[in-house]
């Protein structure tokens, strides 16, 4: 840590005291938890272009892996909609199984066209198969009691597990597309990740046996007492009591426990959100640790070697395309543990919530911004960056009032405009991210390299040349 | 023989018709991102936008036009209102690349931060279109809507099913037709294009041989704006003009792209049809079809639909990785990537 993220992490904490103070705690807690789930997100992006100059353009997708994870293994089993369909959803995916391997086997055992045809056969052979059996089944599930559930639930295992093996998914994913697009220039990571990433959004938001699709699900367990129950603690009640009793002392006997009740409720809300900030950072913590740990040791002088200059480190005998890969399903599996993490948080699955511009695009400025390849920079970079986000729709509609200051109260076009000022926080971002690429490429946090390159411009070659 | 006629006539208005028109407006897309990417070295992330942008200038363009009374009838009044949309695009674009794109070209950048910057180019040009239009669907679309309906060729033939005939349709396929062969005729026949050829080909060696570097990256941004405003509207005026819809077409553009060979502008227009077709043949619900063909068939009420409509996404992608698992450069052999 330099003195700079030093002040900049002060500033940080000013700001969210303000928060706290002239707008309420409950909201401050609320944009700390965020920030915390985003730095997580902000550091997988960071492992895979910060480390290694590679770029995923569909962190939405694997941020909704995550998603579709926690339901999965936390939502209680839906017995009747298993009974239902169940059998025929397992077979539909042994058959799919099945009809993968043979693929695989068409295509590395059959080389040339023959093995193409073969292939092709074997897979309109496979889907039509499959696709009659699914789409049965599915009827099936999503015909039971579809007001309430219509879904096959999950595993009912512990919400907290989820985050562990929504990593090991989301990797697995990134692995598979890794196979691909990796070793091709640049362009075709970014292309690849991003149609993978509008597939997976659009499962969870059509595949109603998995998800519920735009039915959300809601309640899913949560790893923190409930409110109610968090309420009816007796050193909650205290606390409340303790915490306001000036304002208290004020009332009369009969207002006096009325008052009380709604501050017992606001005191369980803030300390709910305060154990989830607790967990949060615990996470956060640890993966910065690991991140810290693995930029300095001779993996991450090895990964940034190969950053730089991708050609040299080759001829060094290291193995490229290995080393991406590694980045790649790191990075992923963060992001992919985040992305359980927000729904744990958010108590429910909102599928059409995933949008490319809000968990894609977002996070990478937050990346840029902070100091790619610096973890204090991606860290302080998705707090400020949520930071503004949040509060800039507030700065973007006084922008448009002010500029249409002069314009009659009536005015259908500042109506308009008006209107849309919501969206000037798309511009606002596009802006930083563009100031900041252009003017202070290092980011606001830079990234800490060992010794002094022999560089005119005292930028590291990655992000220059 | 009827039943034959009849199955014919479905595919060709459901399956044939909207894919040709589909595919004219992902290939005039797909050139703009191969122009850019054989000049310019990266995949355009704000491409999508770039045709938002411009049609949503176009769409202003449109309501003064018919504010002040001004109409092509029985051609939609966007059509007239098409150059303005352009030569304004044209504008913004030649300022991104001032402000944006040219410091990153000066300082020989890596093509992935060219791509970066294409996204927060993106997010301006989104926010923009945003502040100004909303992100609401709008219907833009005038003039007659029909050069013959389905009815009356079924009046005609006295067969079950019939075809019928949009003019955005005959709109799109001529404005797609020109762009291309005018296009075409730019590179291999004029001088400036000839030289943005050779600087595609080999930087070097083209500035060596006094192509101006400023002038080419000039044109191409000329040329894939331009082409990008005509894709955006006349998807618009097929479809509708949604903000998120446009960021959405990227997809299947760059898939586009990528099948016909990054780089190759005949890719590009092949390309963008094989998507199209590949797209519309595999979410259509063949049932009637089959119906049609063998009338005993026992269907048990399926559509017979092989990817469902909100998959559509999905095929482009499949395309993309089977293009990259079996030849990487595309059909043309564009750019080795």
């Amino acid at each position: 840590m330099t003195w700079r993220a030093v002040i900049y992490f002060s500033v940080l904490g000013v700001l969210f005291v303000l928060v706290g103070i002239f707008q309420s705690w409950s909201v401050a807690l609320a944009t700390l938890n965020l920030c915390l789930i985003s730095a997580i997100m902000a550091l997988g992006v960071n492992i895979q272009w910060g480390f290694g100059g590679l770029f995923n353009a569909g962190i939405m997708g694997f941020a909704a892996i995550g998603g579709i994870t926690a339901l999965i293994i936390s939502h209680p089993p839906v017995y009747g909609a298993i009974q239902a369909g169940g059998i025929g959803i397992a077979t539909s995916g042994v058959f799919l199984l099945i009809a993968g391997i043979g693929l695989w086997l068409c295509l590395r055992l059959v080389r040339g066209p023959v093995g193409i045809a073969f292939a092709v056969g074997l897979g309109i052979v496979g889907f039509v198969f499959v696709s009659s059996e699914f789409s049965e089944a599915t009827r099936a599930i999503e015909a039971v009691d579809p007001a309430s559930t219509g879904f096959l639930g999950g595993f009912g295992l512990p919400i907290i597990l989820s985050w562990v093996i929504a990593g090991f998914t989301a990797a697995a994913v990134a692995i598979a597309i890794g196979k691909i697009a990796l070793g091709l220039r640049a362009d075709y990571l970014a292309i690849a990740t991003l149609g993978i990433a509008e597939i997976i959004a659009y499962i969870t938001k059509n595949e109603e046996w998995l998800t519920r699709g735009v039915k959300n699900v809601t309640g899913l367990p949560s790893p923190v007492p409930a409110p109610n129950e968090m309420q009816s603690h007796p050193w909650v009640q205290g606390l409340a009591e303790w915490l306001n009793a000036e304002r208290l002392q004020l009332l009369s006997e009969p207002d006096r426990a009325a008052a009380l009740g709604v501050h017992v409720a606001e005191t369980a809300s803030i300390l709910i959100k305060l154990s989830y900030a607790g967990l949060f950072t615990i996470v956060l913590a640890a993966i910065a640790t690991l991140c810290a740990l693995a930029l300095n040791s001779p993996w991450g002088r090895m990964v940034r070697a190969i950053r730089d200059n991708e050609i040299a480190a080759e001829a060094m005998g290291k193995d490229v395309r290995g080393r991406h890969m590694q980045l790649l399903a790191l990075g992923c599996a963060v992001v992919g543990i985040a992305g359980a993490m927000l729904v744990t948080y958010e108590g429910q699955l909102t599928p059409i919530s995933y949008q490319p511009l809000r968990y894609t695009f977002l996070i990478w400025v937050m990346v840029i911004v902070g100091g790619s390849g610096s973890n204090a920079g991606a860290i302080f970079g998705a707090f400020i960056v949520w930071f503004i986000w949040i509060q800039s729709e507030t700065i973007g509609y006084w922008l448009v009032d002010t500029g249409t200051y002069w314009m009659s109260e009536d005015s259908p076009i500042r109506a308009h405009f008006l209107k849309q000022a919501q969206y000037f926080r798309l511009f606002i971002m596009g802006v930083i991210l563009l100031v900041i690429l252009r003017f202070n490429p290092g980011g606001l946090i830079p990234e800490q390299l060992r010794q002094k390159l022999q560089n005119p411009n005292g930028k590291h070659g990655g992000q220059s040349a | 023989m009827t039943e034959v006629l009849n199955a014919a006539l479905l595919l060709t208005n459901f399956v044939v018709a909207p894919s040709l028109i589909y595919g004219a407006q992902l290939a005039l897309g797909a050139l703009g991102v191969t122009l850019v990417f054989g000049v310019l070295r990266f995949s355009n992330f704000a491409h999508g936008d770039t045709m938002a942008f411009g049609t949503m200038v176009t769409i202003l363009a449109t309501w003064w036009m018919q504010a002040v009374g001004l109409s092509l009838h029985p051609l939609p009044t966007a059509l007239a209102a098409l150059p303005i949309g352009m030569a304004i695009t044209v504008v913004f674009v030649l300022a991104t690349d001032r402000v944006v794109y040219r410091y990153y070209r000066e300082k020989n950048a890596r093509p992935v931060i060219l791509m970066m910057a294409s996204l927060g180019v993106m997010f301006v040009t989104n926010g923009l279109t945003r502040l100004i239009i909303g992100a609401d669907d709008r219907q833009f679309f005038d003039g007659a809507r029909f050069l013959f309906t389905v009815r009356d060729i079924r009046d005609l033939t006295g067969l079950a099913e019939g075809v019928s005939l949009r003019s955005t349709q005959v709109v799109t396929i001529i404005v797609a037709l020109l762009s291309f062969s005018l296009l075409a005729l730019f590179l291999q026949r004029t001088r400036v294009g000839m030289a943005m050829r050779a600087y595609a080909d080999n930087r070097t060696l083209a500035v060596l041989s006094g192509v101006r570097p400023q002038q080419v990256v000039m044109i191409t941004w000329m040329l894939a704006a331009s082409l990008a405003v005509c894709a955006g509207v006349l998807y618009g005026l097929d479809k509708s003009f949604k903000p998120f819809t446009y960021f959405q077409i990227l997809l299947p553009i760059f898939a586009a792209a990528v099948v016909g060979g990054v780089g190759k502008p005949i890719g590009a227009v092949v390309g963008g049809f094989i998507v199209a077709f590949s797209e519309i043949a595999l979410t259509y619900p063949y049932r009637k079809v089959v119906l049609y063909l063998f009338p005993d068939a026992d269907l048990e009420g399926r559509l017979l639909q092989l990817v469902a409509t909100d998959y559509k996404f999905a095929v482009s992608f499949t395309i993309l990785v089977l293009v990259l698992l079996i030849r990487p450069s595309g059909i043309f052999r564009g750019t080795t990537l």
